[in-house]
């Protein structure tokens, strides 16, 4: 096993013919079982043709019904990515991760509400299945966006990390960054510790799993014995899933949160990552999650070496 | 990005919002005559910078008389208004708002902010006016009365009179109240705002509802469909070396350390000066160079890091994944020997074909420490920085 991808995964790529998005379909194809897990491509009025072997589909739904694919990456460029989302939603895929960088936050506050339900049917709809779907909201799964993407080492990669740093293991990483995470795998795969499941939720203020959603994922997955959780400044998602941590995780857990010497008021970079009134500072988040039985490392460069003391016990 | 009070003001007017009337002023003589034309018996004069708590550090004052308001302009124009928002140095002012003095008899508090919790837009709203709403939450945090809004629907008249109600606006005014509400939440999300503020809201003697001041911060994803916006764009109010870094693509903000540093991906870029910081330095900056470390954008990079005369030395920390480290070598030596580097550099490498770049560095013949990950490189760049 692993989470929420593996070598069966079929996937769709969004914006596959632009210049990022050919280049990381190409990477992500020659990674392990790549060649028999990306499968169709969309771009609207390309359809029918391919590249690198792989077809091109105008729409989602279209590329779905064809091909099989039931997970879809996304490289649009921002202005038109939250629409890309939407309509991957409308397919109703398993799983969508979207890797763009820049999608305004006002377009991903209607996208995130589109996803979550859509308004209180009236009394005759009550019972239609349309109306369900209404007040339920849809099951479509969103990664990103601003993310690296995802990786189950030695089956499937889907996004921008390089898949060389990774080797097939029992810890599950959880990160709201982009470099970090490689740092945290490049130390766990230097100490000779493998990784279940890679993921990387994203830097933007407004996006969909968060690191609670995963964290319950790795905790029900029998093939991760423990988590590295990398956040950031601002927000209070770390702090939300430590507490989560203390009452319900049954496998240990090693925390890094970056941005200590932040000042406040300041943007760092990701979107998502800046101290406001008084909020979101690193060592807030720390002191929560330390509380809540989490393995905290203030080291960067520790975060490798903490999880293997920790499994060592 | 943040604009002027003024200039924020212009906008809450074009969404029915109602304002004092006032003028924008970049001079004494302007600031006179603009009083005159106001007509009245009181005037406020009002430095005009991004940063808040003018009034606490002398940056907002009552006239009234024409003459007061020429020696108020006199005193606030050109003055480096010191805030808790501005640091030490303060804020050189160059523009004044000069408006109709307005007989208060109430002030409010209105927000709105982006929800990450809930992914909505919140709106905050209290009866405890004029002062910072960080205050009011930490002592009265019951007086602050939260409206998660429902984007497809918007903020409902009966939301917005509630909310008015809740907050102690008298019946007479809740119909005004409910305007400015909507009017507030209309323009947060037709202009792609991350941060709305009216503070104080007043009620004046005569009865009305006007905003007596107007803070805005802009989502810059959403500038580009913002022509308008970008418009109100003041560079005075920004740090140089930011606005430099903008040019290049590169993601830069000053910070009042000595050690440069240079990485790629924000999350690890904070992560290097929280290492600095660990083993006894200072950094100097946040430097996301981002995907593409091209010798372009390193020697960039250098430059805008040398214009801090504080610098004592630079680590670059990259982890190369798509970028190839053999590439970015390549890049770190050419960018420092065009820019002829006066402070030790340490450069750590990791990820694809890592063997090759530190190889490269090795036989530059450039005096460049080699540091084997994050945690040794840190320990040197420390140590050059202390002249060690």
């Amino acid at each position: 096993m692993s989470i929420l991808i593996d070598k069966n995964t079929r996937v769709m790529t969004q914006g596959m013919t632009g210049k990022v998005g050919q280049f990381h379909t190409i990477n992500c194809k020659a990674y392990a079982n790549g060649v028999n897990c990306f499968v169709a491509g969309v771009t609207p009025n390309k359809g029918g043709q391919r590249f690198e072997d792989i077809p091109i589909y105008n729409s989602v739904a279209e590329a779905k019904a064809q091909s099989g694919a039931t997970v879809s990456v996304i490289y649009v460029p921002p202005a038109y990515a939250a629409a890309a989302i939407d309509e991957a939603v409308e397919a109703d895929l398993d799983l969508v991760i979207c890797i763009t960088e820049g999608i305004p936050v006002h377009d991903m506050l209607r996208t995130r509400y589109k996803m979550s339900h859509q308004g209180i049917p009236t009394f005759s709809e009550s019972n239609n299945a349309l109306a369900k779907d209404r007040i339920q909201g849809k099951r479509t799964l969103l990664i990103g966006p601003n993310c690296p993407g995802l990786i189950t080492p030695d089956e499937i990669k889907i996004g921008i990390m390089p898949g060389h740093i990774h080797r097939k293991g029992r810890i599950g990483v959880v990160s709201r960054s982009g470099t970090l995470t490689y740092e945290a795998v490049g130390q766990l795969t230097a100490l000779g510790l493998g990784q279940s499941s890679c993921v990387g939720i994203g830097g933007d203020p407004i996006n969909g799993l968060k690191h609670l959603d995963v964290m319950k994922m790795f905790n029900d997955d029998p093939e991760t014995d423990a988590v590295v959780m990398v956040g950031e400044i601002g927000g209070s998602d770390e702090e939300e899933c430590a507490r989560w941590v203390k009452g319900n995780m049954n496998k240990p857990v090693v925390g890094f949160i970056a941005g200590i010497t932040a000042p406040p008021g300041k943007r760092m970079g990701h979107a998502g990552a800046i101290i406001s009134g008084g909020q979101g500072g690193a060592n807030e988040k720390l002191a929560v999650m330390e509380d809540c039985g989490i393995h905290i490392t203030r080291n960067p460069a520790e975060m490798g070496r903490t999880m293997q003391k920790v499994l060592k016990g | 990005m943040k604009i002027h009070e003024y200039q924020g003001k212009e906008i809450l007017r074009q969404f029915g919002v109602p304002t004092p009337r006032g003028k924008a002023c970049f001079s004494v003589d302007e600031a006179a005559a603009a009083a005159q034309q106001l007509g009245g018996a009181v005037w406020v004069v009002k430095a005009q910078i991004h940063a808040g708590g003018r009034g606490k550090g002398g940056g907002v004052k009552v006239a009234r008389s024409p003459d007061e308001v020429r020696s108020a302009a006199q005193q606030i124009l050109g003055m480096h208004l010191v805030t808790h928002q501005t640091g030490k140095d303060g804020q050189v002012v160059r523009r004044l708002l000069i408006e109709e003095g307005a007989q208060i008899t109430k002030e409010f508090y209105l927000g709105m902010v982006i929800d990450r919790s809930t992914q909505r837009v919140a709106l905050l709203a209290s009866s405890e006016g004029g002062m910072e709403i960080e205050l009011v939450a930490a002592r009265n945090p019951e007086k602050i009365h939260t409206v998660r809004i429902d984007p497809v629907a918007g903020l409902s008249k009966e939301d917005a009179a509630r909310t008015a109600r809740v907050i102690g606006m008298p019946d007479t005014a809740i119909d005004d109240a409910e305007k400015v509400l909507q009017g507030l939440y209309r323009a947060f999300v037709e202009k792609d705002a991350m941060l709305a503020e009216i503070n104080p809201l007043a009620l004046t003697a005569d009865g009305r509802v006007l905003a007596l001041d107007a803070k805005f911060n802009f989502d810059s994803n959403a500038l580009y469909r913002h022509p308008e916006i970008v418009a109100y764009r003041d560079l005075d109010e920004e740090d140089p070396a930011e606005i430099e870094a903008s040019k290049f693509d590169l993601s830069y903000i000053s910070l009042d350390g000595d050690i440069g540093c240079l990485v790629n991906g924000a999350g690890l870029a904070m992560a290097t000066m929280d290492i600095i910081k660990l083993y006894g330095g200072n950094p100097a900056n946040f430097l996301d160079v981002g995907g593409g470390a091209s010798k372009e954008k390193v020697t960039e990079a250098f430059k805008l890091m040398l214009r801090n005369p504080n610098l004592k030395a630079i680590l670059v920390n990259i982890f190369g994944g798509i970028m190839k480290c053999d590439v970015i070598a390549e890049g770190v030596v050419a960018a420092a020997r065009e820019v002829h580097l006066s402070v030790p550099l340490v450069v750590r490498l990791e990820g694809t074909n890592v063997e090759l770049g530190k190889k490269i560095l090795a036989e530059s013949g450039l005096p460049i420490i080699s540091g084997n990950d994050m945690a040794d490189a840190a320990q040197k760049v420390v140590a050059a920085a202390k002249g060690k």
